[in-house]
């Protein structure tokens, strides 16, 4: 009996979410022109092979796609005084973690997919392993949706503090994570820190499906993937409930 | 079977108990007014019986149903009415109705039907399709109090659901309270306004410093709690009313062109009254007298008078 409310509670919070946040400027900024701005910073002029580097752009782009609608939606429902009469509806803190994941998520997919399926078209990448590539896909945007979702915690009622906050968490991971020095080129210490990064593990994977020069295997980067996902989502519950009435 | 029940609540926020051991219980069918200064613990209280807060201690049961095991078809009993309308302003009034029901688990096909006719019924079908962004504090209160009842809940909370709305809607909204409970639901309210607590009320508790400090209904608590009685006199000029002076004129609040004289006995601050005016000959423009009133009452219990 109450599964099934569990679920359908988390679809009507993403569906609510979908309408409301994926149109709001900071998701638009964050998650769409940011990376965007950080690809042609990095790509453009300096003859670079597009193949080579197209695996680290597609992670990134996942990365800050589906982690972008997360941080917004708890502040600005706070700020809003939406927040306390969602909890008082037929839902859970983890239904509502659950519903924010998955409008994530959902953001983080749909973009990748385009940008994927339009690179593919126009530059004629290789497609390599679609299953792997699947995969990624999948577990990367709801591993990155659910990072979101733990950057929201925080009691702020201030969209603009969260959002800036999950810059500064978000950046340094893309810079440890082997997009802008593919991770074989990585030695010692800097590949250490690298495995800390959990966008590595889907950097390699999109290495190792596309142009086959993955350096830790997928088993292990989907394990990892996978692992970073229950451990942000556990963060998410944990500090949601722990900061539930703050900023009400 | 009691509509709401709630044993030994006790919700503490570090060194401040802001509920403490409060037991209530409200039958189905009740009007209940919850009545307090600000601080006593209302907004608590209601966000323990809604599921928002976790008691310390204590449970609560609404419809029978235990709120801490099964809060969500505890909840699905419920509809609430905040303060802050608390509507998605991104959203037009339709859509927020339409998930409001999503939410409470309505069946897709009813949802909408649903909605547009309460809409019409809330004097918003014309704007509904309409982001709610663009609408007054009324309009949206009246979409909150669609998305509170468009499951035709068994209780209902409301805190404090006329504050700061113009006389129209709080008719509509006073309206629609007793629309509901005539349907059936139970009404737990929290206000401010005496008044309208005293006429929607069937029965009212006092809550004081966190402790439930009197359950009864208006009637009895203003007799057992107000021994005072008043009389209400406007003259046809302005009356300064440090000039009354009489050992049974308890206490004089100007409202308006009125004086509001507190007294322990009527007739004789009456007959005092009437000989000050024909001396001083001023024309005396009405006079009533008033029995003890649920104010009086509640500061009495609340010891702010």
């Amino acid at each position: 009996m109450v599964l099934p409310l569990f679920f359908q509670g988390a679809l009507a919070v993403a569906g609510k979410n979908v309408r409301i946040y994926y149109t709001k400027p900071p998701v638009f900024i964050f998650g769409l022109l940011f990376p965007l701005f950080l690809f042609i910073a990095f790509f453009m002029g300096r003859g670079l092979a597009l193949s080579r580097f197209y695996p680290g752009f597609l992670a990134m782009t996942l990365f800050f796609t589906a982690s972008s609608v997360g941080p917004l939606i708890t502040p600005w429902e706070k700020r809003d005084r939406t927040y306390e009469r969602l909890l008082s509806y037929p839902l859970t803190i983890g239904s509502i973690i659950l519903g924010d994941i998955l409008a994530g998520a959902l953001f983080g997919f749909a973009i990748s997919l385009v940008i994927l399926v339009a690179s593919l078209l126009i530059f004629s990448l290789p497609v390599g392993d679609p299953f792997i590539v699947l995969a990624a896909f999948l577990l990367g945007t709801i591993a990155f949706a659910t990072l979101g979702t733990l950057l929201a915690s925080p009691a702020s009622d201030t969209p603009a503090t969260v959002m800036m906050l999950s810059t500064l968490v978000r950046l340094p991971l893309i810079f440890i994570s082997g997009i802008f020095i593919p991770l074989a080129d990585l030695g010692g210490a800097a590949q250490a820190v690298a495995y800390l990064s959990p966008l590595t593990y889907l950097v390699d994977l999109f290495q190792g499906a596309m142009n086959g020069t993955g350096v830790i295997g997928p088993a292990t980067d989907l394990a990892a993937l996978l692992a970073y996902f229950l451990l942000f989502g556990a963060g998410a519950v944990y500090f949601q409930r722990r900061n539930v009435m703050k900023g009400l | 079977m009691p509509a709401i029940e709630a044993h030994h609540l006790t919700r503490r926020f570090g060194s401040i108990t802001a509920v403490d051991d409060l037991t209530l219980t409200v039958e189905e069918g009740e009007i209940f007014g919850f009545l307090g200064p600000n601080g006593a613990g209302k907004t608590t209280t209601i966000r323990l019986l809604t599921g928002v807060l976790t008691p310390d201690t204590g449970t609560i049961r609404i419809a029978g149903i235990d709120l801490r095991t099964d809060p969500l078809p505890a909840k699905r009993c419920m509809g609430i009415i905040p303060e802050n309308s608390a509507v998605y302003s991104d959203l037009t009034a339709i859509q927020n109705l339409t998930l409001a029901g999503r939410l409470y688990g309505l069946p897709a096909a009813d949802r909408n039907a649903r909605a547009r006719s309460l809409l019409a019924d809330l004097g918003l079908a014309d704007r509904a399709d309409e982001k709610v962004r663009t609408f007054s504090k009324g309009m949206k209160q009246r979409v909150s109090i669609g998305c509170a009842i468009i499951h035709e809940p068994a209780v209902l909370f409301l805190d404090e659901p006329t504050s700061g709305l113009d006389v129209q809607s709080r008719r509509l909204v006073t309206g629609m309270i007793r629309r509901m409970h005539d349907q059936g639901s139970t009404v737990f309210l929290t206000t401010h306004n005496i008044d309208e607590a005293n006429t929607l009320c069937t029965r009212i508790g006092i809550i004081n410093r966190g402790i439930l400090a009197a359950t009864d209904r208006p009637e009895i608590l203003k007799q057992t709690f107000d021994t005072t009685q008043s009389i209400e006199i406007s003259f046809a000029r302005e009356i300064d009313p440090s000039v009354f002076s009489h050992p049974n004129v308890l206490r004089i609040d100007q409202r308006g062109d009125k004086l509001r004289i507190v007294t322990d006995d009527p007739d004789r601050a009456v007959k005092y009254l009437a000989a000050w005016a024909d001396r001083e000959g001023v024309r005396i423009a009405s006079l009533n007298t008033l029995g003890p009133s649920l104010e009086e009452a509640f500061l009495a219990i609340t010891g702010e008078s």
